[in-house]
């Protein structure tokens, strides 16, 4: 079996590079090693508005559980600061369906022309004098070998298809967040916003979310910064979202639906995110956001851009790092200076204690919810806690 | 000297994969619904911190 590109992977970054390759009229093969797509979701499931448009998606009631108008964030002492939809939008605008919305990406790639396989999980490159050649695949447990000039590796964060082409994936604890979410039914919160609980007395280096999924029903989440998590206290992420939701009335009174785990890249980008005859994406190339988690859109973006480079390198039969290069330029300008800014914005908030976010909140509560822009914010601050500015200034 | 394997506890672990990625040895691999720990595990136990579910522990 032979096609021109192998996209390892059926998450957002992965179904769109295959589309987008696709479209170009290229031999596509999708693999997926689970038996379903977009299940277990591993995802909080908010993406931005504008994000959607530079996907050039369009927003479809199939997939989206809930608009949102705003995002309140809470602080240690649970002063409540609001932010308006044009700033809080960017970030989460609609609470996604995952599920729905995988499988609607993934029959987008297919409608182009994508082969799509599940229950299939690739094993091994194959490899001739040190070249990608092909890869092995466990295909409804049949072993056989698929030949390819170009895989596209999109299989996440526990990504292993880069890690084999040389590529070091592997992430500090310092690097990531272990996350826990719980999707919850008969919970009291608003409908149209978006809850975030930042300080260390909710998650030390990272933050609890609640985001509304429709009618009483919500996502209900936490991340730690892993290397926050003390030595001996296996669990420690769950643990810490079961104490939060029981301290909340509110939270506590829902039951649980669903149980799921993550992990999420807050750094920097791969340095290399191609090799001769590879390219990866998503998730698997750190693409996620790293002040929030966001990687959806992301995933998207890259993903399409890869598709298309890959594409060319089809076209040209040049698989050679050098000309897959173009990819990882086109990522970089795309979101790349997105990605240094957000990691400045992490740095400085995990490294915040509880009475500056009190702080903040504290300067910021005053204030209504559509004056409040990034201006606003600055202004208040100056007003209230002009020693809080100063931790912005790096940035 | 002995060596300590990490353990999966199959009834709390909900095949996340994050602790594949903070491997320094590459020793997890998520298939599908199982985890698995190989011999290149030195028991570091780097994974058994990360886990949010508490379903990795080393052998004792």
């Amino acid at each position: 079996m032979r096609y021109d590109v192998v996209v390892v992977g059926a998450g957002p970054a992965g179904s769109s590079a295959a589309r987008e390759a696709a479209l170009k009229g290229t031999k596509v093969l999708l693999l997926e090693k689970r038996q379903e797509i977009g299940s277990p979701v591993r995802c909080a499931e908010g993406v931005g508005k504008a994000g959607l448009e530079k996907c050039e998606i369009k927003p479809d009631p199939k997939w989206i559980a809930c608009e949102m108008k705003g995002a309140k964030l809470h602080s240690p002492n649970d002063a409540v600061v609001e932010l308006s939809e044009s700033l809080a939008g960017n970030e989460v605008g609609y609470v996604l369906e995952r599920k729905i919305f995988d499988r609607e990406l993934a029959a987008m790639a297919a409608e182009a022309g994508a082969e799509i396989t599940v229950k299939s999980m690739v094993t091994g490159l194959i490899k001739k004098d040190g070249k990608i050649k092909g890869i092995r695949v466990l295909s409804n447990g049949e072993e056989i070998g698929i030949e390819t000039d170009l895989v596209i590796a999109a299989d996440g964060v526990e990504s292993k298809v880069a890690r084999w082409a040389g590529i070091d994936t592997s992430l500090k604890l310092k690097d990531m967040e272990s996350c826990a979410q719980y999707l919850m039914a008969g919970v009291e919160c608003e409908p149209d916003y978006t809850h975030f609980y930042i300080g260390s007395c909710y998650s030390p280096g990272g933050y609890v979310w609640v985001f509304p999924k429709g009618g009483t029903k919500a996502n209900v989440g936490i991340g730690v910064l892993g290397s926050r998590i003390p030595k001996g206290s296996p669990g420690f992420a769950k643990r810490l979202l079961d104490q939060f939701i029981e301290k909340h009335s509110h939270y506590a009174k829902g039951k649980r639906l669903e149980l799921i785990g993550g992990g999420v890249p807050v750094t920097s980008p791969l340095e290399r995110s191609v090799a001769d005859n590879l390219m990866v994406v998503g998730d698997a190339a750190r693409h996620t956001d790293p002040a929030t988690g966001g990687g959806i859109i992301n995933g998207i973006r890259g993903g399409r851009l890869a598709g298309k480079v890959g594409a060319e390198a089809v076209e040209e039969q040049n698989f050679s790092q050098v000309f897959l290069s173009k990819y990882e330029r086109a990522w970089k300008e795309a979101f790349g200076d997105s990605l240094e800014r957000s990691l400045l914005v992490k740095d400085v908030l995990i490294n915040l204690d509880d009475p500056s976010f009190d702080g903040i909140a504290d300067s910021l509560a005053g204030y209504g919810f559509e004056e409040l822009g990034l201006l606003g914010i600055i202004d208040a601050l100056q007003e209230k806690h002009p020693e809080l500015l100063e931790v912005f200034e790096s940035i | 000297m002995r060596r300590t394997r990490v353990e999966v506890d199959k009834k709390k672990c909900v095949w996340c994969g994050g602790c594949v990625a903070t491997c320094p040895f590459d020793a997890l691999t998520l298939r599908e619904t199982v985890l698995e720990v190989d011999e290149r595990c030195t028991g570091c136990g780097i994974c058994v911190r990360f886990c949010p579910m508490g379903a990795l522990g080393e052998e004792a």
